[in-house]
């Protein structure tokens, strides 16, 4: 038997059997939330797998070429050659536009599946103890996710991904004492900075994915160690998991989910078009392209530059500029909230239990209402990052719509907490319908009308 | 018996999903080898994949043995597992590090050093920032072109025309980029001394930065004299000071001060008077 074989030839040399049998044998509990972490490594294999391609036939590089290929409107314009070769993967490269706009897609849904697998993990309390731990990791991730994605659409070096990096520069110049010696070093020197693209390449196909690489490696061993959380239920407590056995049904499972997964972002790729750079045209620091927008994980930051009021700080003829607000503060304040909220909860609550049953959102009103409100928050934020597109839509003054969404990144918070706070006081402890739970029959009578019936009496 | 029916249904399930599955996946070989097309690549592969995925779930979900197994979580560690290995870790301290103070002061110094001394190459990354924000590449008599390098002459522009300029021989520097403007000289309504920055015809010249976040102010709006930043709709009103009027841009964009020379050409009288683009912390020291 090869099988047989196998095993015995790395049993003698690497001792496997005692840790194989534990692995084949465990236990998974079953929730379709708990599968957005894997959609997000499938995600990152498939960037990893397409990102490989593109480096094949990319050139970082600002030399400026003059362009002579097949996309005509193009033909004899002064270019870099960064921007050249990403044209030619779009139209001379075979399968290249495909392997682009997969790359893209991924992208934008690995983002996605992050903040939603995020999202999952707060409302239902996993980053309790002993999880606090993958929590920063996870953090961590989501950090390294929005730089990979910023660093990526920043290489073609077309006129959006242009304006990005100079408002970008104008972000790290603001940053009180060390700004313009920040911004120096890591652009290169000031705007338009000559090798930006190179550098950039660099951060975003080897430091950005191997750090990812490295924690995410991190984030499953830790969940390996601990087990993951299930929701309370029949059978399951603090110390018993119920769910399905890694070999067979679960492995195949998680093959079937990747290539699902693969078949979503392909299928996305075909049809609808992402990034098209050669519309934009090449970069020139002198123009700017109209209704420029970030990709949508950084709306909610173009959001905040777009809704801060005209407004900085001066005093003993210091500055701290009108972008640092929104630009760097915001998410500054952000990120370290985040990262320290399994211990500002633990200190509220007073709880130093280690748990690994989850939370229905419900039966935690004040987490579930702050974290609502600052999700309507960030909404709000998102949805001002297209405050001309709304503009334009309602045919609406561009003036009013923006002071509308100042007042409701302020107000929108404040009405939707607390009335999650009222929905979760309402329905706490009321038991989840599971389906598991014997429910109501309906039955016809005699004389042919109908009525429900607990089951028992069928 | 309904059960081996449901099995049946399913395995003819699967078998169809792999079935579509391995068309697809020949199909996508033959796109490629007529010359390839996104879409047709993208929805082969969307089936291809899409295939195998359905089918393998389905031979999970309907013909593999279903949830409601029992695992352990890890246990609580043992008492005092802890002090254990802590007090390992002191006693090797103590008997090392701890009886040499002096040895593991040392220790620190030069890793100290060493560290400070890999620090320095950062140094390399870019230049000193020195007084190069504060200065663009206009002079004192530099002759306007237009991006293409062709001279600007003061005949050039129609009332309410606009013109992006550079200095002459440097199109490349971007921070010298300027907006040249032909307003009706009786609407000017210029700031205290600076009404001698504009030519007697209603010519005047900004930076083109914007004081927020430095997009360059893509569009003048003629109705309203003001120049629009598209990035986050800072607003600067033209016949005043270009002093910001909408938007988050707190400062004015920077004018520069021109003249006609003799030959008709339009020149600088001298660099701007403030730093161009968006600001930093010790912009006015
Ligand atoms: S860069 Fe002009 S408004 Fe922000």
């Amino acid at each position: 038997m090869i099988v047989q074989k196998t095993v015995r030839f790395l049993d003698e040399r690497l001792r496997i059997t005692g840790f194989s049998k534990k692995t084949l044998r465990r236990v998974f509990p079953d929730h379709w939330s708990f599968l957005l972490g894997e959609i997000a490594l499938y995600l990152f294999l498939i960037l990893i797998g397409t990102g490989i391609f593109l480096t094949f036939f990319f050139s970082p590089s600002a030399r400026e070429v003059i362009y002579s290929g097949s996309y005509t409107p193009l033909r004899g314009v002064h270019m870099s050659q960064a921007y050249e070769s990403l044209l030619d993967i779009s139209f001379e490269v075979r399968s290249g536009l495909v392997m682009r706009q997969i790359h893209h897609w991924a992208a934008l849904l690995f983002l996605a599946v992050l903040v939603v697998h995020m999202l999952r993990v707060f409302f239902t309390g996993a980053f309790r103890k002993p999880r606090e731990l993958n929590w920063i990791v996870g953090l961590t991730l989501l950090t390294l996710g929005l730089l990979a994605g910023f660093s990526g659409y920043s290489l073609p070096d077309d006129l959006l991904s242009g304006t990005g990096l100079r408002i970008g520069y104008s972000v790290a110049l603001s940053i009180p004492v060390v700004g313009t010696w920040l911004a120096f070093l890591v652009f290169g020197g000031e705007f338009p900075f000559g090798n930006i693209i190179s550098r950039l390449y660099v951060i975003h196909i080897l430091l950005i994915p191997g750090a990812i690489g490295l924690l995410l490696g991190l984030h499953l061993a830790m969940v390996w160690r601990q087990k993951h959380t299930q929701f309370p239920g029949p059978m399951r407590t603090e110390q018993k998991i119920v769910g399905t056995r890694m070999w067979p049904t679960y492995a195949v499972k998680a093959g079937a989910l990747f290539f699902l997964t693969a078949s979503t972002v392909t299928l996305l790729a075909g049809l609808f078009q992402i990034n098209p750079v050669w519309i934009y045209g090449p970069f020139d620091p002198a123009r700017v392209s109209a209704g420029a927008q970030p990709d949508w994980y950084l709306g909610w930051l173009e959001g905040a530059l777009r809704l801060m009021p005209a407004w900085e700080v001066r005093a003993f003829g210091f500055t701290i500029p009108n972008p640092f607000f929104p630009g760097l503060l915001i998410p500054g304040l952000t990120f370290n909230i985040l990262y320290a909220w399994p211990w500002i909860e633990a200190k509220f609550t007073k709880d130093t239990a280690p748990h690994n049953l989850l939370n229905r959102p419900r039966d935690v009103p004040v987490r579930t209402a702050l974290g609502v409100a600052g999700l309507s928050f960030y909404t709000v934020l998102f949805v001002a990052g297209g405050n001309d597109v709304i503009a334009g839509l309602f045919n609406l003054p561009l003036e009013r719509v923006t002071q509308g969404l100042q007042v409701m990144a302020f107000a929108l918070p404040l009405v939707a907490g607390i009335a999650t706070h009222r929905i979760c006081k309402e329905l706490k402890g009321r038991p989840p319908k599971t389906g598991d739970e014997p429910g109501h029959v309906i039955v016809r009578t005699a004389d042919g009308s109908y009525e429900t019936a607990e089951p028992e009496k069928v | 018996m309904n059960e081996i029916k449901g099995e049946d249904q399913a395995v003819r399930r699967i078998a169809l999903a792999f079935g579509v599955s391995t068309l697809a996946g020949l199909a996508l070989a033959l796109v490629y080898i007529l010359g390839g097309n996104v879409q047709a690549e993208g929805v082969l592969l969307a089936l291809s994949l899409g295939g195998l995925g359905y089918g393998l779930a389905e031979w999970a979900g309907k013909l593999m043995s279903q949830g409601a197994e029992v695992g352990d979580y890890e246990d609580a560690p043992p008492p005092g597992a802890e002090e254990e290995v802590a007090g390992v870790v002191s006693e090797g301290w103590e008997a090392s590090f701890g009886r040499r103070k002096f040895l593991f002061r040392m220790l620190g110094a030069a890793a100290g050093a060493m560290g400070l001394a890999l620090v320095f190459p950062i140094r390399s990354l870019g230049p000193s920032p020195g007084t190069s924000l504060l200065r663009t590449a206009w002079r004192k008599g530099s002759r306007m072109v237009r991006e293409d390098g062709q001279l600007v002459k003061a005949t050039d522009l129609a009332v309410e025309g606009v013109l992006t300029v550079f200095p002459e021989g440097q199109t490349d520097q971007a921070d010298s980029q300027t907006l040249l403007i032909r307003v009706d000289p009786d609407q000017l309504n210029s700031p205290d001394g600076r009404e001698d920055w504009t030519t007697e015809d209603g010519l005047i010249a900004y930076s083109k930065i914007c004081t927020h976040a430095g997009c360059p102010v893509g569009l003048y709006r003629v109705a309203t004299h003001d120049l629009f930043c598209p990035c986050h709709q800072s607003t600067f009103d033209v016949l005043d000071g270009a002093k910001p009027i909408a938007g988050p841009a707190t400062r004015a964009l920077p004018q520069l001060p021109i003249e006609v020379d003799e030959d008709g050409y339009i020149v600088a009288k001298d660099d701007f008077s403030e730093p161009v683009g968006p600001a930093w912390w010790d912009m006015n020291r």
